[in-house]
């Protein structure tokens, strides 16, 4: 078993653009969830229309890039207000139930055989990354070991990550993160106060939903191609697996957790893997050494949840919930 | 003339033990095995006897896939993903004196719908003229086979309805529990235990499961005073795990219960199948019988009592945890019980069987209003028809899940409290 190739691999994971699309998502569920309370179990569906918006505005309407970026920034934020409008009166396992089944709904509409000639149905859609490699300023060659599109693609990625990064902390200790974390903490005391609690919601599920948005482009940049299947509701949940490891109400919390999720998950596989061909292990199949993983990911949010519901990083005194 | 018919008779005769050993039964096509969907079905002339030997292609793009039906009719093509096929039946393999009924579309174009098997029938002899299916017709078909999915649907969705209302958990990993009967049932049956002994053990499994989540998980947490939405946060944990466990034992593909198959009969103006037909019964048997335990009995009453306030229920004597553990016990069994008829309704088992139906069976709950029972079967019910009604409305097949998620939600904007739901419980 060669050991250097799979911590060399797991390494690789740290700087991966799908870790980076995983720390974003995972950034809006941590304003969502982490910091104003709402339980968004769609991120998956504001994923799929940020990459969903703009693999269709390319391919279909030719439009340059930063445009089709803008209108799947836009589309995600209407999204945000449609589900925002009939559930943020509602209570928490209320929001979560709407929540998921828009997501589905939008996974539906987008594998439905109706709308092959725009969505690509079951196939999903591919070369609409064209426009993002033209602007790569960096010429061929080899840098850290990759060709010049992955090099560009971390940074754009990862440069995103910490942007929002960034933006979310200035927000959280302005006096609207404030006003945020009220809400999660006392709604009805924030009320009383005179702040619109529906508005702040409102804003702050905007907020979530657009990073899930560029979270969703960014992971489907480098695959050239979007597909319905990659955005089921399991995405959610390994986004709040990531989210629970780092910690609720942190910044970096999610970016860390998403780390981690990532090596850990490419490690157990790489071990795996390498114990099953050399022999060592005959009771398991490759197959059912990737659903082993997955077991261990169900596994370990069950434990992380009860054990650890602050994460690794995050406060106890700032949890969402008692 | 009787002796020529006398000879030709003889020679088919002789013929058919031959036609039959050249094919050993069944003839699975070489590629079955690596696929996770599959277009079958029955090859059955108008005398119901099966046909054997007849080749059936399906195209889709590059694809092509071939199966010969085996000796009991049955044919079975894997095919690498969903999508619309073109499955064409060789109509020169066809038996002597066999054809196709007239009307009989082939080739002709069959398209997935959310299950990962296809069932493709052709009609055979002149005797059948395949019905254009008038409106009304279809209509009172269609409700009939979505008052047997609802139904089916209330089991589980009846069985989450009350624990919701007992223990206040929202439980993401009911689908599970669902898909845990139908595997079971699977599983026993290949073990080669008779069929009934299977079902009485899958349902015996899934009350253990309840049981089993109950004591090892849910009442330990309760006693920490976890709050419901962590605890709601480790059913999808539980979720995930549960899912990848029986994928890891039962692996990716879709099996078949035993009599999955089975031609519709002709009941009155409706047209159903039998499994269907059963599933209605016995959904609704064991619902009523729910119901009259719940009204009738002091069981009844005491989990009544705890849904509407555990701490008053215990001061009054109750044993709180006694009952939340009986109805883990018979949500287990219902959900059990839910997952083997959807087994049969879709038909196959697969080990995301459950989850496929979860929001569903949410929806049914949610449109009720949480944590009332007769809500979620009244909730259920709706889903179900509205599920299978939209599809004669005109919405593709592969879309009828969102119209009933879509009715979930616009009744969460004007009636959050659900159909039967009261108002304090939605702050």
């Amino acid at each position: 078993m060669d050991f250097g190739f799979i911590f060399a691999s797991a390494a690789g994971e740290i700087f991966s653009p799908t870790t980076a699309a995983y720390a974003l998502a995972a950034l809006g569920l941590a304003v969502h969830f982490g910091y104003s309370g709402l339980l968004n179990f769609g991120q998956a569906g504001f994923m799929a229309v940020g990459a969903y918006g703009f693999a269709i505005s390319t391919l279909t309407f030719g439009v340059p890039f930063f445009l089709g970026l803008l209108i799947a920034i836009t589309a995600s934020a209407i999204f945000a207000l449609l589900l925002g409008i009939p559930t943020l009166r509602l209570r928490a396992d209320y929001l979560a139930i709407v929540t998921i089944a828009a997501a589905e709904i939008v996974r539906y509409i987008v594998t439905t055989n109706q709308l092959t000639s725009v969505t690509g149905s079951a196939n999903g859609l591919a070369a609409f990354e064209g426009g993002f490699y033209a602007m790569n300023p960096f010429p061929e060659g080899s840098y850290f070991g990759m060709n010049n599109r992955d090099f560009f693609i971390r940074v754009i990625g990862w440069g995103l990550v910490v942007v929002c990064c960034t933006l979310v902390w200035l927000l959280m200790r302005s006096p609207w993160g404030r006003v945020l974390k009220g809400i999660r903490e006392d709604e009805n005391a924030v009320r009383s106060l005179g702040k619109n609690v529906y508005a702040y919601k409102m804003q702050a599920l905007v907020i979530g939903g657009v990073l899930g948005a560029l979270a969703g482009m960014v992971f489907t940049l480098p695959r050239g191609a979007v597909q319905p299947a990659n955005y089921g509701t399991e995405l959610t949940f390994f986004l709040y697996t990531c989210l629970l490891l780092g910690g609720l109400a942190t910044v970096l919390g999610p970016v860390i957790g998403a780390m981690i999720f990532w090596v850990v998950l490419s490690l157990t596989q790489g071990i795996l893997y390498g114990l099953i061909e050399s022999g060592t292990i005959t009771w398991l199949n490759t197959v059912q050494a990737g659903q082993l993983r997955y077991i261990l990911v169900g596994v370990a949010l069950m434990l992380l949840m009860i054990f650890r519901p602050q994460g690794v990083f995050g406060n106890k005194k700032e949890l969402a919930f008692a | 003339m009787g002796a020529i018919s006398a000879t030709i008779l003889a020679i088919l005769l002789l013929a058919a033990p031959a036609t039959q050993a050249a094919s050993p039964a069944p003839t699975p096509s070489p590629s079955n095995q690596t696929f996770q969907n599959n277009i079958s079905g029955f090859l059955r002339d108008d005398t119901r006897a099966p046909l054997a030997d007849v080749t059936i292609t399906a195209k889709k793009g590059d694809f092509t896939g071939t199966a010969k039906s085996s000796a009991n009719g049955s044919w079975n093509i894997g095919v690498p993903e969903q999508g619309t096929y073109t499955v064409e039946l060789d109509e020169s393999t066809l038996p002597e004196g066999i054809k196709l009924a007239e009307g009989q579309e082939n080739p002709r174009e069959v398209t997935f719908s959310q299950t990962s098997n296809l069932s493709v029938i052709f009609a055979f002899g002149k005797g059948i003229v395949v019905q254009e299916q008038d409106f009304g017709q279809n209509l009172l078909n269609r409700l009939v086979a979505g008052l047997s999915f609802g139904l089916l649907l209330a089991l589980a969705s009846v069985g989450l309805s009350l624990i919701f209302g007992t223990t206040g958990l929202t439980n993401f990993a009911h689908g599970e529990m669902v898909t845990l009967g139908a595997v079971l049932v699977f599983a026993f049956n290949a073990a080669g235990l008779p069929f009934w002994l299977a079902l009485i053990l899958s349902l015996l499994g899934g009350a253990l499961f309840g049981y089993a989540q109950d004591r090892g998980l849910w009442r330990p947490l309760r006693r920490r005073g976890t709050g419901l939405v962590p605890m709601m946060i480790v059913s999808i944990g539980l979720a995930l795990a549960v899912r990848y466990v029986i994928q890891f034992y039962f692996g990716g593909a879709t099996q078949q219960l035993p009599y999955a198959q089975s031609p519709e009969i002709q009941l009155g103006p409706v047209s159903i199948s039998p499994n269907n037909l059963w599933s209605l019964g016995i959904s609704a048997v064991v619902i009523a019988l729910i119901g009259i335990v719940l009204l009738k009995t002091r069981l009844g009453k005491a989990t009544r009592a705890v849904a509407d306030n555990p701490a008053l229920a215990a001061a009054s004597g109750i044993d709180v945890d006694a009952v939340i553990r009986l109805v883990w016990i018979t949500g287990g069994m219902l959900a059990a019980l839910g997952g083997i008829l959807w087994a049969y309704y879709r038909p196959g088992v697969t080990f995301d069987m459950g989850s496929a139906i979860l929001l569903l069976i949410f929806a049914g709950v949610t449109l009720g209003g949480l944590g009332t029972v007769f809500g979620a079967l009244i909730g259920s019910i709706i889903v179900g028809i509205f599920v299978e009604l939209t599809t004669v409305f005109g919405l593709a097949a592969d879309l009828k899940y969102v119209g009933a998620l879509f009715i979930m939600i616009v009744v969460l904007l004007f009636r959050p409290q659900g159909i039967l739901g009261r108002r304090e419980r939605v702050g």
